[in-house]
């Protein structure tokens, strides 16, 4: 890039109260968070689409550099990111990251989440009954993933870091849900079932067979039974009574997990971050999310809000900003006064009440404006600018405009998502992260993310009015 | 024209807008569609600005024309209870069952039975014939789950069928598969001009295929306007600074000089204009991923003023438009 660095342009043009800048009540200071020793685990959660998986990355990656020993769980992410931290070989353990500067450790894993459940399975069973259930076709089905097992086996997963205590910290990225909640319900609906009479229904044939295991069941349950058989085939009831059984010794054991790292979720060391990006439905998820984790009493540590777009030019009005590509875009209005335009505007304010169009639409050849021209361009840049480049410069300066002109109705549209949800939700923090034209793929851009997400803090301005 | 049209996204592509929009311009002459959610987010209702949508048919939209757009949202217990209903006259025995846990079990602990429901309400609504032997609707439009989910998805109804070897389930799981891997069914991805979501659709596309279920269109969402061409973007690397300035202060914009009003533009502006360069080109090279794809593309642009009703009648002609009906 030719241009001079954005921190530049921030200190040209900036004003230091400009109304988008969040109260400091609201901003989401990240570093103590990550820094404090009791913070265990962290919870990147919303809906998808929104930066989760690159979040929970930059975040881990903040973390080891800052000194902590940390392992980043992520559930699916973008091939060019899992191979930015090595981690693109999907074998469910976490993997060191190299690269990472200072004393921390990094450590990065996918979840693999049919080898969680057969590790569930074997760790439980004796081998020959682990056998049984692993060779069953329902529980092969289960296991391979429809909806709601991944969100079960993240979490159990996440269960199992946390019980290796190797770690300091654990940087928890979640399933790309229909719901951004779902893995808050899924280990829960797990443990309901398996208290459900249903298992012991389905149990009963299976385990007495017969005629035998007719003196347990009342008629309705049997009825039950040939309801399901009839309906599922008999086969599938088969398999299901089969893995069932097979599972039986393992339920109290899938239970008491299943408790355990919901209560993990509740406890002191974790914080959740809701990610979100400021567009409406992301922030309407995030809104329910908040809800939610208050009604579970699971501690929530604020909102990142990412991709935020900002302007380093933000004092210029998307509506001026228009009005003087128009102006430049009739070249016959564009005159001889109006290039002096110092003549004409008051040059150093924007509230003049002038018109910037002028009404005057005598031609500019050999205008004085090329002169003007002439001398600036040799006064601040060395090369002088040939006179016919003047029109292209002036279409080019309008095109400047307009984008200006498009990026400030997106700001101020972000500003307005976000203040809704800000007034909905006072208490929760936020932190911000400007907007990236691309996709992150190294260390090195996740740390620039890390930068990004910490530079939010109270004393300082918003750092994304400069990107 | 396929009768079930089967929108998919990566999550955040607007996947259920543009199920929406093309539920709209399908309806457009006097045609009737339904449009069907099928995860429960009430996405559907949002956009066209109504309350909650209950499980249950309804008019949502009229279409320019005379058309007609429904919408069901469908809820896999009540479709669960329902087929008990139909097929097996098992109305107390459905409630017994809820009692029991076991329709929590089929749709959630086992959500295989879950998809096997969902996409078997929306063949049946594609199949749904009325008196006169007329069909019900013209068009049937999902919202469906995320590419990453969708194969599986549609695929569903062959594992069932495998698992359930007979049964009613396993003639039902069958005679879903028949409409869902036949010309009466499109599946159209749903994308941004990002490399994510570019590399999960030549990853669905490729599953799709793999599972030979029948792939529609690549439909890129919230394109940006062109605002700068290559001409104007090779400008910015060589152009004077002074000379913007220069151009600035004659649009009216302040002074030229050095801290002049204008001048201290001219940094900003370009770094925003090395932005948007930055994003051109790596949506250039995302085209150019997606035309190799070898599906039709279209482009929906991105609307200025955010997602409202109106902006969803603009996209349905904008579908209309480029032949998407």
């Amino acid at each position: 890039m030719s241009r001079p660095e954005p921190a530049h342009t921030h200190d040209t043009a900036r004003q230091p109260h400009h109304p988008q800048h969040l109260s400091p009540a609201r901003v989401l200071d990240l570093d103590p968070l990550l820094d404090d020793p009791k913070t265990r685990i962290v919870v990147c959660c919303g809906s998808g689409g929104v930066g989760k998986t690159t979040t929970a990355a930059a975040l881990g990656l903040r973390a080891a550099e800052r000194g902590r020993k940390v392992v980043v769980l992520t559930i699916d992410p973008a091939r060019r990111l899992a191979q930015s931290m090595g981690i693109d070989s999907l074998d469910n353990t976490p993997r060191r990251v190299k690269g990472v500067e200072g004393d921390g450790e990094l450590h990065a894993m996918m979840l693999d989440m049919k080898r969680t459940f057969d590790e569930i399975v074997e760790a439980h069973a004796d081998p020959e009954r682990a056998a049984a259930i692993l060779g069953n076709p329902f529980y092969q089905s289960l296991s391979a993933g429809f909806a709601g097992t991944q969100e079960y086996m993240a979490m159990e997963k996440l269960g199992q870091l946390r019980a290796r205590d190797e770690w300091d910290l654990i940087v928890v990225d979640t399933p790309p849900s229909r719901s951004a909640l779902d893995f808050l319900d899924a280990p829960k609906r797990l443990g309901s079932f398996l208290d459900g009479k249903l298992i012991r229904v389905l149990l009963a044939p299976a385990k007495v067979g017969g005629r035998a295991g007719m003196k347990f069941l009342n008629v309705g349950m049997s009825m039950m039974t040939g309801a399901l058989g009839k309906l599922l085939g008999g086969q599938l009831l088969k398999d299901v009574q089969t893995f069932v059984a097979a599972m039986d010794s393992m339920f109290g054991g899938f239970r008491t997990r299943a408790d355990a790292t919901y209560k993990l979720l509740q406890a002191p060391g974790t914080a959740f971050l809701v990610v979100a990006a400021p567009e409406r439905d992301a922030l309407r998820e995030a809104a329910y999310f908040v809800e939610r984790l208050a009604a579970e009493d699971m501690p929530l540590a604020g909102l990142v809000l990412n991709r935020v777009h900002g302007s380093g030019a933000d004092r210029l009005s998307a509506e001026r900003a228009l009005a003087a590509a128009e102006n430049l875009e009739e070249p016959r209005i564009v005159d001889q006064e109006g290039g002096k335009a110092g003549l004409r505007n008051s040059p150093e304010t924007y509230d003049s009440s002038e018109s910037p169009a002028p009404e005057a639409s005598a031609p500019d050849e050999g205008s004085p404006a090329v002169t003007d021209l002439e001398r600036l361009a040799a006064t601040d840049e060395p090369q002088p600018v040939a006179p016919h480049l003047e029109r292209s410069v002036d279409q080019l300066t309008a095109g400047l405009l307009r984008l200006h002109a498009d990026r400030m109705q997106l700001l101020s549209r972000e500003q307005r998502t976000r203040d809704r949800f800000t007034a909905l939700h006072p208490e929760v923090a936020v932190a911000e992260v400007a907007a990236l034209p691309g996709d992150v793929h190294d260390l090195a851009g996740l740390r620039d993310i890390g930068n990004r997400l910490a530079a939010n803090r109270p004393e300082l301005p918003d750092p994304a009015a400069g990107a | 024209m396929s009768r079930l049209q089967v929108v998919s996204g990566k999550g955040g592509t607007g996947k259920t807008t543009v199920a929406a929009a093309l539920a709209l311009a399908l309806a457009t002459e006097g045609k009737r569609t339904l449009l069907v959610e099928v995860e429960g987010r009430q996405g559907i209702a949002q956009l066209f600005e109504t309350e909650a949508l209950p499980y249950e048919e309804r008019k949502i939209a009229v279409a320019p024309g005379g058309g007609e757009v429904y919408a069901l949202a469908i809820d896999p217990e009540l479709a669960l209870l329902d087929y008990l209903q139909m097929f097996y006259k098992m109305g107390g025995a459905g409630r017994a069952l809820k009692k029991l846990g076991a329709i929590d079990f089929a749709t959630t602990i086992a959500p295989g039975l879950r998809d096997v429901l969902l996409t078997g309400k929306a063949c049946e609504a594609v199949r749904r014939k009325d008196k006169s032997g007329r069909f019900a609707y013209d068009y049937v439009v999902m919202d469906a789950p995320p590419t990453g989910r969708i194969t599986r998805f549609l695929n569903v109804n062959d594992e069932v069928a495998g698992l359930a070897r007979i049964g009613p389930i396993h003639n039902q799981a069958q005679a879903v598969m028949r409409v869902l891997k036949s010309a009466e069914t499109a599946v159209h991805l749903v994308t941004l001009l990002e490399e994510m979501p570019v590399q999960e659709t030549a990853d669905g596309i490729a599953e799709l295929r793999g599972a030979r279920l029948p792939v529609g269109r690549t439909i890129v969402n919230m394109v940006r306007p062109e605002v700068l061409d290559a001409g104007d973007l090779e400008l910015v690397r060589t152009v004077p600074r002074a000379a913007v300035a220069k151009s600035l202060s004659s649009a009216g914009l302040g002074g030229a000089r050095r801290g002049g009003n204008a001048e201290r533009l001219v940094d900003p502006l370009l770094a925003q204009a090395d932005e948007y360069a930055e994003r051109y080109a790596l949506e250039q090279e995302q085209r150019a991923v997606l035309e190799e794809l070898g599906l039709p593309v279209h482009e929906l642009p991105l609307l200025a003023e955010g997602m409202d009703l109106a902006g969803l009648y603009e996209l349905a002609r904008e579908l209309r438009e480029q032949g998407l009906t």
